[in-house]
């Protein structure tokens, strides 16, 4: 509930002080954001298997931003940055996608 | 990323087998009331330190989130790839050429409007330049400018048609460009004639003293009128006097009628047919 409420507070705060994102990191933080994103969905189904841990989740967000960051940072070493963020988006979506399936089988059972 | 564990707390990351997708139908209705009462429990307030650390990093994705969402409104071309950049880029270079051309268009309309009204102003100045000189010699319009005044006394009532009919030539001869006798505008159908109480222009009658006003160069008329053997002599000859008064501006009034001809009729000149 508290990092719910935490979510919430930090779309306010940022909608209400309209950061200016930073050109160093302008192409890490979509990519981020969606990483963060697929951390939360898997915290909220694991809250639903019974097997939440919070250091896990804390770890694996961490994890999953700075992975993501650092794919998007080699490929755009490589010369590949967009289709290699272009890749990272696909797996991450299709992750919150059958994390999202099983939440809503928990929940709704259907 | 961390592999599927049996472990339980392996399951934050589940791109993995689903093992919760096999649940037999006559739990399901128990399994979702416990899935409710799970996530109520975990979404009760509790002050560890994981959980504050978590509450930090929802924070931070929060704002993470609505900057990122508004930083991606407000960007323009920043972010686009190469090859919308390009689309972009050729269908602005479309836009440009064809708006050149509209200007361009747009502007030759304007110059071949400009060069009409330009040479419609001329042709109404020119045809205004030749209405105005046909004016003054056909004595339609008053005209005025440098010239004398002549004044024939004649009290012997000798002054005849043939002498007004010189000074007339005389004046033509240096050059005036309008004249008027008594009041009667000297066209070019104008004559002289001797009537019974004096002389007739053009049929009316007109006595002393005569008062002729010539426009045109004041000193080249008033010495024309001036010879030895010209008007003045032959007015003093025949007892009367000439004045002749130069002005640096006079003013011919009298106008005369133009009447259509009867007869004449113009023949087409060849350029024109």
């Amino acid at each position: 509930m508290i990092p719910a409420l935490g979510l919430v507070a930090g779309i306010v705060v940022g909608v209400l002080l309209q950061p200016e994102v930073p050109i160093w990191l302008q192409p890490y933080l979509p990519i981020a954001v969606v990483a963060a994103l697929d951390a939360v969905f898997g915290a909220v189904r694991a809250v639903l298997d019974g097997i939440f841990n919070d250091k896990v989740f804390v770890i694996s967000f961490l994890s999953n931003v700075v992975v993501a960051a650092f794919i998007v940072f080699l490929g755009d070493q490589l010369g590949v940055g967009s289709q290699l963020s272009t890749g990272v988006v696909v797996v991450l979506g299709v992750r919150i996608f059958s994390n999202v399936a099983s939440i809503r089988r928990h929940l709704f059972s259907a | 990323m961390t592999e599927q564990t049996p472990s339980r707390t392996g399951r934050h990351e589940a791109g993995a087998p689903e093992r919760d997708t096999t649940r037999p139908d006559g739990s399901d209705a128990g399994g979702t009331r416990t899935a409710w009462q799970r996530l109520a429990r975990a979404g009760r307030p509790r002050p560890t330190k994981a959980n504050v650390l978590a509450t930090v990093l929802a924070l931070g994705l929060g704002f993470a989130i609505a900057a990122q969402v508004r930083q991606t409104s407000i960007e323009g071309l920043e972010d686009l790839r190469e090859d919308e950049l390009i689309r972009i880029l050729d269908s602005v270079d479309q836009d440009g050429n064809r708006l050149a051309q509209e200007i361009q268009e747009l502007q030759q309309s304007r110059d071949r409007l400009q060069n009409d009204s330009t040479s419609l102003s001329e042709a109404r100045g020119a045809a205004q330049q030749r209405l105005d000189s046909l004016g003054i010699l056909a004595g339609t319009v008053p005209a005025k400018g440098p010239g004398i005044v002549i004044t024939i006394n004649d009290p012997k009532n000798a002054v005849t048609a043939p002498l007004l009919l010189d000074t007339l030539q005389e004046l033509r001869d240096a050059g005036a460009e309008a004249i008027e006798i008594n009041g009667i505008r000297v066209v070019v159908n104008t004559y002289f004639t001797d009537g019974e109480g004096g002389i007739a222009v053009s049929g009316k009658d007109v006595s002393a003293p005569y008062v002729i006003t010539a426009i045109g160069d004041a000193q080249t008329l008033a010495s024309a009128m001036q010879i030895p053997g010209g008007v003045t002599n032959s007015v003093r000859s025949l007892g009367g006097e000439a004045v002749i008064d130069t002005q640096e501006s006079v003013t011919v009034s009298a106008l005369q009628t133009v009447s259509e001809p009867q007869y004449a009729r113009p023949v087409p000149s060849p350029s024109s047919s």
